[in-house]
């Protein structure tokens, strides 16, 4: 469960976050907002890869103050743009990064890599550059290195905004196909129909918390 | 040599990479020691020759110099006005050659198992306070960068020919550097997410 405890979050004299308190047991969460209104800035929060100026986060009683390490092992992130989360040159090779800083060994990394790749139907793929992949193999690949990780939970930050409409449904499907309880940060409102929670941020407020029927169309509203 | 690792089955690509990176270092220096066009022009033929045995073929070669064109026509030109044609040929060759010998090297070996190897290779240097490990990642982030970087340039002076500013240097590299102090930021992020702790 994330747990998140009246948090406030500023850079300079700017507040992205305030006062938000949260907590999260759906399977599948997804936070929709204005661009600017703080929820990228949410996202990277529930990771640790920001501390909150004020509050606290908690994931499954893990601080993330105090736990980084074991935090993101736990919470996944796939990023918005893979061609900056892809750090290796080769996919099989990107693939072992993460799996190698958790000290996995080799014959685990190479199971686990089979695995993944037949998940997703890159299997050819495997010894590819990374940089010749389409966009929509380049973000399976990206969410791929985060899944080898054995994450609990993954936290998505508008993976499919780059993507054309096949690639964006592949995705959208391996998505809805995860085990994982998924976050995701997204713009693109057909994608949260089957969700359980959606989430809305306006100048780093909650200012909707709903079911997707209720939440989207009060969205929706606000915005226009 | 953005094509990096050319995967297959020959001797070349099952040879550990240690071997072939000290070979590289040991060519390159005698190909600097050696002043002698026929010798240079011998080594260049030994090194387009291992290409076949290597499975890779001619054209892969060719791949790895065409982008150098304009740098061997450039130092050509200029060593032919300074010290003669013969010494222009030599300069040109033993630069190609080496090219060639390096690119054999990048695409008969995995990336991951170069760094494997440059890491445990500068482990000595531990004492005096380098890191071999992020020495490694920096590394592997150039090879993977490279790509990427050129199709981010491509992008912007695209963006710019539209303009009418692609003659513009500043209007190509303010963009590009903007754009890529900001995917120095996701990709700083991205490892750190990903479980790295140098």
């Amino acid at each position: 469960m994330i747990n998140i405890h009246n948090v406030s979050l500023s850079y300079a004299d700017r507040t992205v976050l305030r006062d938000v308190s949260l907590s999260l047991t759906e399977r599948r969460i997804a936070v929709i907002g204005a661009n600017g209104s703080g929820k990228s800035s949410f996202a990277r929060m529930l990771n640790g890869l920001v501390l909150p100026t004020e509050g606290e986060v908690e994931i499954d009683g893990l601080n993330t103050r105090t736990h980084g390490k074991d935090i993101r092992q736990k919470v996944g992130f796939v990023f918005q743009n893979p061609d900056n989360q892809i750090v290796f040159p080769v996919v099989e090779e990107d693939l072992a990064f993460g799996m190698k800083n958790l000290g996995f060994s080799k014959e685990k990394i190479a199971q686990k890599t089979d695995e993944i790749l037949t998940r997703y139907d890159m299997r050819d793929l495997r010894e590819h550059p990374a940089h010749l992949l389409s966009g929509g193999q380049k973000q399976l690949l990206a969410i791929s290195g985060v899944l080898v990780m054995e994450p609990s939970y993954i936290i998505m930050d508008e993976p499919t905004t780059l993507l054309d409409l096949r690639n964006k449904r592949r995705v959208s499907e391996a998505i809805m196909a995860l085990e994982q309880t998924v976050i995701l940060i997204s713009h693109d409102l057909d994608l949260l129909h089957d969700f359980d929670r959606v989430i809305v941020f306006d100048e780093g407020r909650v200012v909707e918390d709903n079911i997707p029927s209720v939440a989207v169309p009060a969205y929706v509203k606000r915005m226009t | 040599m953005l094509d990096l690792y050319s995967p297959g089955k020959s001797f070349l690509h099952k040879m550990s990479p240690a071997p072939k990176m000290l070979v590289l270092m040991v060519a390159a220096t005698l190909l600097f020691l050696n002043d002698s066009l026929a010798v240079t022009l011998a080594a260049m033929v030994a090194v387009l020759l291992l290409y076949p045995l290597a499975q890779l073929s001619f054209k892969q070669a060719w791949q790895q110099l065409r982008p150098l064109l304009w740098i061997f026509a450039v130092f050509f030109a200029l060593q032919w006005w300074l010290a003669g044609l013969e010494q222009a040929s030599y300069v040109v060759l033993r630069l190609a050659a080496l090219i060639l010998l390096a690119s054999l090297v990048t695409l008969t070996t995995r990336s991951s198992d170069m760094i494997d190897t440059i890491t445990t290779g500068l482990g000595f240097l531990k004492p005096i306070g380098v890191n071999p490990a992020k020495v490694g990642l920096a590394i592997s982030l150039a090879l993977r960068f490279i790509p990427v970087l050129a199709q981010v340039t491509q992008d912007v002076r695209e963006a710019q020919k539209t303009r009418g500013l692609e003659r513009s240097v500043i209007a190509v590299a303010m963009p590009v550097a903007i754009r890529t102090l900001k995917m120095a930021d996701d990709i700083s992020d991205a490892i750190e997410s990903r479980g790295y702790r140098p």
